[in-house]
């Protein structure tokens, strides 16, 4: 009798460890950042909006933020523009942009027609900040707290779903403690 | 006609074959001494290029790829080790990006399966032809009256 339910018995072994890798497994596209928990990368980079001018994370510390990497040529972006201004409409936590490997016209004329949700936008044409910050793909959205630690990286376009699931309750959670 | 085409494409690639050892020699390298240009052909090969993730960054024709690239003729030229360059890029995109993973605890496991599952195989596998051995061996036909198949036994 054992010798017909054995083979049996690794079958199913092998059907509930294939379901798991189907359905529950990590996705591979989405590569876990090693930055999470360590200090945000420091920048200064030239303002999108004004060339004289730059944006600085250290102006930053302090205070919470979401740094949005993002450029007119990624369509996931664009998916992405509304829930990007519901969030700054909330004004839970400010948005700064980071434009990647972007030319400034494009993206003057992209913010003009969808809405700008930053506060500020660094440009990064050349595409050397987004590799200090791991950055492998766009949209990424990394939250940082005021001790200027990255707290959470979002790897693809904010839904509103991933907005209350992801980011909320880690802002949230984070007020109170910096409130109390 | 016919019969000239093959001799002539025969004839053009020997002599690109010919000109092969100087085709390299004439392109511009794009490090300045060999020693780099070895050291940065190495690298691009064992780096993985994080968006298409089954290429090295030598091979990948994605932009960022071409980012990472020149990121590490900057610091290559700018003097760092190998060991320096690894560092900046697994810092900033863990050890994914390698291809060669080190043997730390976080990886162990990757290192370790292969041998594991094989000295699993190959204990399963001996004591598999262990017992049908003996079975031969000892002519036991215990194994095979119990199965309710063999028929005729069970109505003496």
């Amino acid at each position: 009798m054992m010798r017909y339910f054995a083979p049996l018995a690794i079958f199913a072994v092998i059907v509930v460890i294939f379901a798991f890798g189907l359905h529950q497994a990590p996705r591979k596209d989405l590569v876990p950042s090693p930055l999470i928990g360590k200090p945000a990368p420091s920048f200064t980079l030239p303002s999108l909006a004004d060339p004289t001018q730059t944006v600085s994370n250290a102006a930053l510390h302090g205070h919470w933020y979401l740094l949005n990497v993002w450029g007119t040529w990624c369509i996931s972006c664009r998916l992405e523009a509304p829930e990007l201004l519901a969030i700054a409409h909330t004004g839970v936590v400010p948005v700064i942009g980071l434009d990647w490997k972007d030319s400034r016209s494009a993206a003057m004329r992209y913010l003009a027609q969808r809405g700008n949700p930053y506060q500020q936008i660094a440009f990064d044409p050349g595409g050397l900040e987004a590799i200090h910050w791991g950055v492998y793909g766009a949209p990424e959205t990394f939250i940082v707290n005021p001790q200027g630690i990255i707290v959470y990286k979002y790897i693809g376009p904010i839904t509103p779903g991933a907005w209350t699931r992801d980011f909320l309750p880690r802002l949230q959670a984070a007020q109170t403690v910096s409130g109390s | 006609m016919s019969r000239r085409a093959p001799l002539g494409a025969l004839m053009l690639t020997l002599l690109a074959l010919l000109a092969a050892p100087f085709a390299h020699a004439i392109a511009p390298t794009r490090m300045p001494t060999a020693a780099l240009e070895a050291r940065y052909e190495r690298l691009i090969h064992n780096f993985r290029c994080m968006q298409c993730q089954d290429e090295s960054l030598a091979n990948s024709p994605v932009s960022l790829a071409a980012d990472m690239r020149r990121q590490i003729r900057q610091m290559l030229l700018a003097g760092d080790t190998d060991q320096q360059i690894r560092h900046f890029f697994v810092a900033r995109y863990g050890y994914f990006i390698l291809f060669k993973p080190p043997f730390v605890l976080k990886t162990a496991w990757l290192w370790l399966a292969p041998g594991v599952l094989l000295a699993i195989g190959t204990v399963s596998a001996l004591w598999v032809i262990r017992r049908r051995a003996a079975l031969v061996a000892g002519d036991d036909e215990d194994e095979f009256l119990d199965d309710g198949l063999t028929g005729p036994r069970k109505h003496p």
